[in-house]
């Protein structure tokens, strides 16, 4: 993520989830998928929801409603996975949509704002402005790391 | 010139080169005057020479030409074969080894081995101060460069007494001989018209490949006389010299009697002979078979047609047929669901074919554990000289097969039992004497085939394992309490010395005592699927037995369903299911449990250590049991209902979910689902 901001722009996929918009660096997103059937897993943290056949890879999913303690919803006809992968991992995040690719430039993305105040404050890497729309931008190795 | 693409090859082919010299090294320190050995080495060596000056590896091949010269001396019989040039020679073979290793790691393959070149020079002048002496030596070795077995004395001695005459026939080539087989084949013609070819050093397979140098014998039975068959065999253009000598029978005239039954055998045998020295070879196998020393040193190379493939490829090829697996999975389910007569006809067609190509992709990748093996003869040898120990390391069942992701696994913990048994198992050559046994101990490795799994064991005639000594330090350790060291089985306690924190050896050995212990190699036998266990008896031995899967990746399983989710239990921990009624569940200590053929076996409720979402407890009358096992333990497993049995590709659940309690891997259903596999293991305490 950090390098990521050194380049002149930068490409994003943008998320909905409750009433904010996030962002993830396309390099790190391997696909966006529908809903699946997903195998519980017994005895993890409750964000995992459990497991999904991706094309024949064993793929782990969190939804990120519980991650950050944010109300839960209902799955819907847009609910996504987007597929992510970091370091050796390949985890699939449970959104409420998946909106847009858009290019940030760096110069928009602004270190995280002290304001923000929830629990969801330490999973941020920064904030981007484009446009009137205020993309957060998620600090993947924060969100995944607990469970390494 | 472009090596780049030689490279693999050239790292590959230099390391089974390598290996073979360490191999015939170790036969040749157990018969020193065995030359057609040094031949061998010679071979190894010279083709490791040339390949490595191809690919400019000017150290690597710098260092073979000096052993090469040493050896050439062994083989020319200008140096004699004692333990320190051995010592020397198994040096720079090390040295090798490190140079093709650092080459295959990206190395240049430099390494200083000034100190060993110097001692091989020594070696190699050494023989140039005595050279007369040598001359006269060599005359009466020609008498006894052959050797027969029981066999070839028989047809010798049997032909002898019809009137023939049988000659050892030494026929030496020019230098500057081109067409070594031809000759070879001119001489051969020769001698069948007047009599058979009884054997031939070295063997008529080498004769024909030119595996020789300029010198080769024969024995054969003519009715020709000596002078005849030397003119004759002198006449063959570009031979230098041909001596025949009168083969001694005097020399096992004492076994003759027990033979004599055997005449009607050597009589057909005596037919084959005649046909085609290729012939006479095979048939003389049998023969030698008998007294294995002899096999070893005619050993003829098998005409096996292999190929090399890469390992990736056969990995990809395995990933593919687990694709297949999956889907075969699911078009079964569809079939049963549709139910239509063609459909049925044609899955299950392709359910057999699919079986027989499991089969043969699973064999395809079996490797046979010498290749693990074989490091440790050359291991057993340095540990002995360490630790002045006389060791005799007997290697059985070389050739079985296993999966090779076991194998790649299964190395290192080998090690670590074989140094142990070496440094805590066999004791020094005194306390073995006063305890009447012979001075030199004897570690056994052995390795099959039984059922789905290979064992491999290694047993010691050692000291075997202090019962007291072991309880005492585990107490101290705070492994076991004095408590639990009353109840526990001689098995148990064997097994104290694998847990972690503990090392029985007083003085910490610079061999196995590194404080990294046994439990590491538990672990790694147990996360392979695998079991170890350990029999022993004081001051008689011990012996740790393996198990092992023979494959990792496919396996058949249970499909039981709990609720609405669907487990898989591994077939190889299952030893039955039963469907019992509530009103045969016991309680003792909070612990349900069930009276199963006399054994009381604690239940497990998969329901609730899953926590599986159900909507309210029902009490039923009847309970789906899975009996599993862990060792010699029990559990039964309690679930809603059974599914069936099936086989199943092993998935990982990746990296970021790891350590799940009792679970496994996972698997893929022929809907497509994901089914978690449950550990057997975890649940027995």
């Amino acid at each position: 993520m950090t390098n990521a901001v050194e380049q002149e722009n930068i490409k994003v996929i943008v998320f909905q989830l409750a009433d904010k918009e996030y962002a993830i660096p396309v390099s790190h997103v391997q696909g966006i998928e529908k809903l699946m059937h997903i195998t519980r897993v017994p005895k993890t943290a409750k964000y995992v929801k459990g497991v999904i056949n991706l094309r024949g890879v064993v793929t782990p999913i969190v939804d990120l409603r519980e991650r950050f303690e944010l109300p839960i919803s209902e799955h819907e006809e847009t609910t996504r996975i987007i597929i992510i992968s970091l370091e050796d991992m390949e985890v699939g995040f449970v959104v409420d949509s998946a909106n847009d690719v858009i290019d940030i430039p760096a110069s928009a993305i602004e270190p995280q704002p002290e304001v923000v105040g929830s629990l969801e404050e330490e999973f941020i890497s920064g904030v981007a402005k484009v446009e009137k729309r205020l993309l957060i931008l998620l600090h993947l190795e924060k969100v995944l790391n607990p469970l390494k | 010139m472009e090596v780049n693409q030689y490279l693999e090859m050239f790292i590959e082919e230099s390391k089974e080169h390598l290996q073979a010299c360490s191999e015939h090294l170790l036969e040749l320190e157990k018969n020193p005057d065995d030359l057609a050995i040094v031949g061998e080495i010679f071979r190894s060596a010279h083709t490791l020479k040339g390949m490595s000056a191809t690919m400019g590896f000017e150290d690597l091949a710098d260092l073979t030409h000096k052993m090469e010269n040493v050896l050439d001396a062994i083989r020319n019989e200008k140096i004699h074969v004692t333990p320190e040039i051995l010592d020397v020679v198994f040096e720079s073979v090390d040295h090798l080894e490190e140079m093709v290793m650092d080459i295959a790691n990206g190395g240049d393959g430099k390494r200083d081995v000034s100190s060993t070149v110097a001692q091989l020079k020594r070696i190699e002048l050494g023989e140039e101060a005595v050279p007369e002496v040598v001359a006269t030596v060599e005359a009466p070795v020609v008498e006894s460069v052959l050797e027969y077995d029981s066999f070839e004395q028989t047809v010798i001695s049997q032909s002898s007494e019809q009137g023939f005459n049988a000659f050892e026939i030494s026929v030496t080539l020019r230098e500057d001989c081109l067409l070594k087989a031809a000759r070879v084949f001119m001489v051969f013609e020769i001698l069948e018209k007047d009599g058979d070819v009884i054997k031939s050093s070295p063997t008529v397979e080498k004769l024909e490949d030119e595996q020789f140098d300029q010198k080769f014998y024969v024995a054969f039975v003519t009715k020709e006389t000596a002078e005849d068959m030397q003119k004759k065999l002198m006449k063959v253009s570009e031979v230098e010299e041909v001596v025949v000598t009168t083969i001694d029978q005097k020399k096992f005239s004492e076994r003759e009697y027990e033979v004599q039954q055997e005449v009607a055998a050597t009589a057909t045998a005596v037919v084959e002979v005649e046909a085609t020295p290729a012939k006479a070879e095979a048939a003389s196998n049998p023969a030698k078979a008998a007294t294995p020393a002899k096999a070893d040193k005619a050993h003829a190379p098998v005409g096996n047609k292999t190929i090399r493939v890469n390992i990736e490829r056969l990995d990809i090829l395995m990933n593919l047929f687990e694709e297949l697996v999956i889907d075969r999975g699911r078009l079964q389910s569809i079939a049963t669901e549709v139910n239509h007569g063609e459909l049925n006809e044609t899955v299950e067609r392709m359910s057999r074919v699919m079986g027989d190509l499991q089969t043969i992709i699973l064999t395809m990748r079996m490797v046979p554990v010498e290749t693990v093996f074989n490091r440790f003869p050359k291991m057993i040898r340095q540990l002995s000289r360490d630790l002045n120990k006389k060791i005799n390391l007997e290697i059985i069942g070389a050739e079985t097969e296993l999966d090779r992701t076991v194998i790649d696994e299964i190395g290192d913990p080998l090690v670590h039992l074989i140094r142990n048994s070496v440094d805590h198992g066999i004791e020094n050559p005194t306390a073995r004497r006063a305890k009447g046994k012979p001075e030199e101990g004897t570690v056994v490795l052995r390795a099959y085939h039984s059922g789905n799994y290979v064992f491999i064991e290694i047993e010691d005639d050692g000291a075997g394992i202090n019962r007291e000594k072991v309880l005492a330090k585990a107490i101290s350790k705070g492994i076991v309490t004095q408590e639990q060291s009353y109840s526990m089985s001689d098995k148990q306690i064997n097994e104290l010395i694998l847990a972690s924190g503990f090392s029985t050896a007083d003085v910490i050995s610079d061999v196995s005592g590194r404080g990294v212990g046994l439990d590491v190699v538990k672990t790694t036998i147990e996360s392979l699927g695998g079991n170890i266990s350990i029999e022993s008896t004081q001051d008689v031995g011990s012996i740790f037995s393996i198990q092992l899967p023979l494959t990792l990746s496919i396996i058949s399983v249970m499909l039981v369903e709990i609720e609405k989710e669907i487990y898989a239990i591994p077939l190889s921990s299952i030893i039955e299911t039963s469907i019992i009624r509530s009103s045969e569940i016991m309680n003792a200590h909070n612990q349900k449990v069930i009276d199963f053929r006399g054994k009381v076996v604690p239940l497990v409720f998969l329901e609730e250590i899953f926590e599986v979402p159900s909507k309210e407890p029902q009490d039923e009358e009847f309970h789906s049991v899975v009996i599993v096992r862990k060792g010699e333990k029990l559990a039964g497993l309690v679930v809603d209902s059974f599914i069936g049995q099936q086989e199943i590709v092993l998935k990982s659940l990746g990296n970021y979910l790891t350590n799940i309690f009792a679970i496994s891997g996972a698997t893929i259903l022929g809907n497509g689902k994901v089914a978690l596999i449950v550990d057997c293991n975890a649940l027995i305490k």
